[in-house]
């Protein structure tokens, strides 16, 4: 047969690791363009994760304050706006991915020799460097009101929360996957997962004056842990057995949320 | 360039076991341009998405462009373009940077994926909106789109699933222009899904008729509607009363098929309407049997469908779309 195809001339293919890297490039670069002309909307994103948290501490925030000055009030409250946007940013990563499933994108992409994994790499490189800009806005900012953090800590503690957010966001696209085609149980999981696993984590609101009965809860929400160890990080508690916790359950979470992102978005007709 | 052989593709819905493709054989050779033809829910699509990779069949085998589809997907993949039915470029992408892409992905280098980029949007027009969304593109603008990725690494099968549904007129006029252009200026073989009779019967030179997961015929429109339809040609008589005496004279007539009587008219299955028809006619008047109309009916591919499956496949899509 005569058939000469692009792919046929070219090597890259013949090292499958050297294939993956581009294709996750490429798949980079097809997600950034677009937040990269419009900057607006990130922008826009991160103004609005922060909002809610910020309406929270004017009104709750003396209540908070009560124990201790301004600086430990930050102190507490910033690694939790962290997570929190950790859990809204990621988790609805997938959304971008289901309106490309339920389109037609996704499948013409899936009919290319391309890897499927560096598909779903390329996806998650994007959000989670939207989460890191993200999070040293919210840190940059913070600093002129009044927070004080370690600066080795906060250097760990967003490292920490980029490998979480990885992981939430690989789930968010397995979950987009599993959704198809309808897309119902994407929005019923997002819209009812995320609340509770956001109160009972103890992001805005402190533990220790929580029954019993909430804290045994809280203690199985794997984000309790996230929150703790920044919260521990930021105040330079680098070698605080919570930081260690905090850590095993960010890296299990990025660790399990890959492998099944990966699978499922090889086996994605 | 396609052999499959049994293949099948079944699903569960509702606990009970579909198979929507049923052990289909298939040969397409190079340079052929194929229709698949058959109401919605025949198969057509599911058999399209097995040989494109999309989706493993549960039994049979196939290669395609050479490659097994099994166990050399990606072989398979980077030597056919698809045009599924869907649209296929992503809400947030410009058209052009899109294109762009889309040959990244078959591992063009840079600069060969803007010129591929460049010519399908030249090829297929799209010059003037080649910087926009495509939520902003018309209908036909956005299927030209979609068929404009089948085309940017050139490949030499190209599997089009309905590609002109839901388009008014001019654009599935428009749409057939740039497919048949591109199988006579590269060659490309294409095979492509349809439930639009006249389209099946005015542009592919093969159509495979499919239904309930099988194929039920194969061959050109004309060979199909000769073995399977055949012409027919209609008198009417100025007088009813002379029917039974008309339909006796006709059916002695050499190469007569089925006679069938409807009021004043009667109706002759013939071999070949323009010819059957004048010997009719004085055989008629000779009798002295007056006719005040009469016409020659050549099939259509919805006779060979009628014939095939005892249902009209216009009659079915109808009913789908008031359903």
């Amino acid at each position: 047969m005569t058939v000469e195809t692009a792919s046929m001339r070219r090597g890259a293919r013949t090292r499958p690791v050297k294939g993956l890297l581009r294709d996750t490039l490429v798949s980079f670069r097809r997600e950034m363009t677009p937040a990269l002309r419009e900057p607006g909307g990130v922008l826009l994103g991160t103004i609005i994760a922060m909002l809610q948290p910020l309406l929270f501490l004017v009104l709750f925030g003396p209540v908070l304050a009560g124990g201790g000055g301004r600086e430990q009030t930050w102190q507490w409250f910033i690694p939790g706006v962290l997570v929190m946007m950790c859990l809204f940013g990621p988790l609805s990563a997938g959304y971008s991915l289901l309106s490309e499933l339920i389109g037609g994108a996704m499948e013409r992409m899936l009919v290319t020799p391309a890897s499927r994994t560096a598909m779903l790499m390329g996806r998650t490189l994007k959000g989670s460097l939207i989460l890191l800009v993200q999070a040293v806005l919210i840190v940059a900012v913070a600093i002129p009101m009044g927070l004080r953090p370690d600066l080795v800590g906060v250097i760990v503690g967003i490292a920490l929360l980029v490998v979480f957010g990885t992981g939430l966001g690989a789930l968010s696209f397995v979950l987009a996957i599993l959704s198809r085609p309808s897309g119902t149980l994407f929005y019923l999981v997002t819209q009812t997962v995320v609340f509770p696993l956001m109160l009972l984590s103890g992001v805005l609101l402190p533990l220790e004056a929580a029954p019993g009965w909430l804290r045994a809860v809280a203690a199985l929400n794997p984000v309790t842990y996230v929150v703790e160890a920044q919260r521990r990080l930021f105040v330079g508690e680098l070698a605080a057995p919570p930081v260690l916790y905090g850590a095993v359950v960010a890296v299990a979470v990025a660790a399990v949320g890959l492998l099944l992102a990966t699978r499922a978005m090889r086996r994605a007709v | 360039m396609i052999h499959a052989r049994r293949l099948s593709r079944g699903y569960r819905h509702r606990a009970k076991e579909i198979e929507a493709v049923r052990e289909v054989d298939l040969d397409v050779a190079q340079g052929e341009l194929v229709a698949l033809l058959g109401p919605n829910g025949a198969g057509k699509s599911t058999l399209l998405r097995m040989l494109t990779t999309l989706l493993p069949p549960s039994a049979g085998s196939a290669t395609v462009a050479g490659h097994d589809i099994v166990t050399d997907p990606a072989g398979v993949r980077s030597r056919i373009g698809y045009v599924g039915q869907r649209n296929a470029a992503g809400e947030e992408q410009r058209v052009h940077d899109e294109l762009v892409l889309h040959g990244l992905w078959y591992g063009l280098s840079g600069s060969a994926a803007r010129r591929r980029a460049d010519e399908v949007v030249e090829l297929l027009d799209l010059g003037e909106v080649a910087g926009r969304k495509p939520g902003t593109l018309s209908g036909g603008q956005r299927r030209r789109l979609d068929i404009a990725f089948g085309m940017v690494h050139h490949p030499p099968l190209l599997f089009l699933d309905e590609p002109s549904t839901g388009l008014d007129p001019q654009s599935r006029a428009d749409v057939w222009r740039h497919v048949l252009r591109l199988r006579r200026e590269r060659g490309t073989t294409i095979v492509l899904t349809t439930h639009y009779l006249d389209e099946a019967d005015d542009m592919a030179e093969r159509v495979i008729v499919i239904d309930h997961g099988r194929v039920i015929a194969d061959g050109t429109a004309e060979r199909l509607k000769d073995d399977l339809a055949g012409d027919r040609i209609t008198v009417t008589l100025s007088d009813p009363e002379q029917g039974a005496r008309a339909a006796g004279i006709a059916a002695r007539i050499e190469g007569t098929g089925e006679v069938e009587i409807d009021g004043s008219d009667i109706r002759v299955r013939v071999p070949r309407a323009d010819r059957a028809l004048p010997r009719h006619l004085r055989e008629l008047e000779a009798a002295g049997i007056e006719v005040s109309a009469a016409r020659g009916h050549r099939p259509t591919l919805d006779d060979v469908f009628l014939a095939l499956t005892g249902r009209s496949l216009e009659e079915t899509n109808r009913q789908e779309v008031a359903a």
